[in-house]
């Protein structure tokens, strides 16, 4: 019950102090930047010598790379709206007030997940929805498995909350902030350096990636994302800048659920513990 | 408690049922650091505490519980109603009590003029009342409010003085952290005194026999080693020629003084009891202000 409330009121708290709604406008925008660089493209494509099936090829590698953006802008957009939560009520002593309510401190910090988890999971649905939509619309190409693509972007957003609130239960608002956008870039940083290290067999470099993505594997699930979304051909010919080269398995996947549950156990353990 | 730090050593308190209990003490003594203890925010790394019969911090007793933290704060982007309906859901209360119970609260503690505001745009005193009237929408058993008074005008505070003698007298327990000693004074029956993180003494402020007294008294021949020998039932003495102040913590000492006085060979002249006000009781037991 007093997790429900929790959530309602987070969600209501990012309604209200508008978050939700700068979120979606900033979203508004890169969608419209998104579909008249489509358009443009498509016009000018038609216009040139390049054959219909290049042609396809590079509309789907462009809705790839807005996809990607869209990726990155939710990643970042979720750990910014979330790492006050629990830091920063802790800082201001607003918690004082809530942790001496008749609930289990799991449920004050469950129901704050849960709220962000469900703005999550509403801005990666719309800006995904919209990108696909305008890639079909506009570019003329669809994705190949959109649904797997939108949920193991939304399971990264959910890896990246449940780091913040992580750290929110050790530290200050922005020393969490700093830690976890750190995390999401060292994974980065892993994924494009084990894409790299795919030029060569047994290669040093992928032993430095798929250490990366295991301290954090925001970016592993997103390559696992493109390769279910992106056509077989455009993988294997390297015309998106996501080759095949290295895929991301179904274990690396389930290893970012357990990542993301160890994650929110130690947030819970650490907040009931802790005094506050 | 804080790392190395200790806030609270060796604290033993019991407080009656329905009674309003103040816990006084100098700045960093650790009185609020011991509410968050009774509450459970905070967990002692000794002892034990039993709130209304279950251990301190148990969270279906916290029902019946109230609670205004120092410096209250709360999400500024809700009005004073929203900020009550959300505390008395958390706390169990069924909305229909709360649809008529919060205005009645509201109002209560004088925000009626403010109900649409959000609370960013409260000053620091109508912040500290919808604060109060957060710790009072469950209608619970036992409140711990921890410096009320804080940033409140003259009429706020005799505001709360009234709404905490309105919930004794609904049979709450009420438990006040202040250091508005005047207000201490006229609302508690029983007061402790805590420096460090221990008791120095205790109060029943209805107890005549108990009550703190300042005796001025005229004498001649007072010897130094009389004045000394004092300590035994004093707080203090202070002697200038033939004038000694003294301040004893308990009214009942008042015969074995003059007794002592008289038999150590003074002539004594005067001996006038005055009833020390909490204030100068506190002042005499803390001693000086050792810069805590
Ligand atoms: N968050 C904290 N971190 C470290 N030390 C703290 C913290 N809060 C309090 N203390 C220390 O604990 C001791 C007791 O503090 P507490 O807040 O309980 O005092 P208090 O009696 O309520 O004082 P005041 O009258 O100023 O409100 C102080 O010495 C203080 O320095
Ligand atoms: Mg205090």
């Amino acid at each position: 019950m007093g997790a429900w409330i929790m959530a309602g009121i987070t969600f209501r708290e990012a309604a209200r102090k508008k978050i939700l709604w700068t979120a979606l406008l900033a979203g508004a925008g890169f969608l419209l930047v998104f579909g008249i660089g489509l358009h443009f493209q498509v016009g000018d494509l038609k216009n040139s010598a390049v054959p219909p099936f290049l042609r396809y090829q590079v509309i789907s590698a462009m809705l790839m790379i807005g996809l990607y953006t869209v990726d990155l802008l939710a990643v970042v957009m979720t750990t910014l709206t979330s790492v006050d939560t629990i830091a920063g009520e802790i800082t201001s002593g607003t918690i004082h007030a809530i942790a001496t309510k008749p609930m289990d401190r799991w449920q004050i910090l469950i129901g704050k997940w849960l709220g962000f988890v469900a703005m999550a999971a509403v801005y990666v649905a719309l800006m995904f929805g919209g990108a696909i939509a305008e890639g079909y619309y506009i570019g003329g190409v669809l994705a190949q498995h959109p649904l797997n693509g939108v949920l193991l972007v939304f399971l990264e957003c959910v890896v990246a909350l449940s780091v913040t609130f992580m750290f929110g239960t050790w530290f200050s608002t922005l020393t969490s902030g700093v830690i976890t956008l750190g995390l999401l870039g060292v994974a980065f940083l892993g994924g494009w350096l084990e894409q790299m290290s795919g030029f060569t067999e047994g290669s040093r470099l992928a032993m430095v990636g798929i250490i990366s993505s295991l301290v954090m594997p925001s970016e592993a699930v997103w390559r696992r994302a493109a390769f279910e979304m992106e056509s077989p051909l455009s993988g294997s010919l390297q015309f998106s800048p996501f080759s095949d080269i290295s895929i991301p398995s179904g274990a690396m996947i389930g290893y970012a659920i357990v990542y993301l549950l160890i994650a929110l156990g130690i947030a819970v353990y650490h907040f009931r513990e802790r005094d506050l | 408690m804080f790392g190395e730090k200790v806030a609270v050593r060796d604290l033993t308190l019991s407080v009656r049922r329905g009674e309003i209990f103040g816990f006084l003490g100098p700045n960093g003594a650790g009185k609020s650091t011991s509410i968050k203890m009774l509450l459970g925010l905070a967990t002692p790394s000794g002892g034990e505490a039993w709130v209304l019969g279950a251990p301190a911090g148990n969270v279906e007793i916290r029902r019946k519980i109230g609670f205004l933290p120092e410096n209250f704060r709360f999400y500024e982007w809700l009005t004073p109603a929203e900020l009550l309906h959300l505390h008395g859901r958390l706390c169990g209360v069924p909305s229909s009590k709360l649809e008529e119970r919060v205005p009645a609260l509201i109002d209560l503690v004088g925000l009626t003029p403010h109900i649409n505001k959000r609370l960013q745009n409260f000053s620091k005193g109508m912040l500290q009342r919808a604060g109060l009237a957060q710790a009072l929408v469950h209608e619970p058993e036992l409140i711990f409010l921890d410096e009320p008074t804080s940033g409140l005008d003259p009429l706020g505070r005799r505001m709360v003085r009234d709404i905490i003698r309105a919930q004794r007298d609904r049979g709450a327990t009420v438990f006040l952290n202040s250091h508005i000693l005047s207000e201490i004074e006229i609302t508690c029956d029983q007061v402790v005194f805590i420096r460090e993180g221990e008791v120095v003494t205790s109060r029943d402020l209805h107890a005549q026999q108990e009550e703190a007294v300042r005796v001025d008294v005229r004498a001649k021949k007072l010897s130094p080693e009389c004045i000394e020998g004092l300590a035994r039932w004093c707080d203090s003495a202070h002697a200038d020629e033939e004038r000694l102040t003294l301040t004893t913590s308990s009214r009942g000492r008042l015969p074995d003084i003059l007794r002592y006085l008289v038999g150590s060979g003074a002539e004594v002249y005067q001996f006038t009891p005055q009833r020390m006000t909490l204030e100068e009781l506190f002042i005499s037991v803390m001693g000086e202000d050792r810069g805590f």
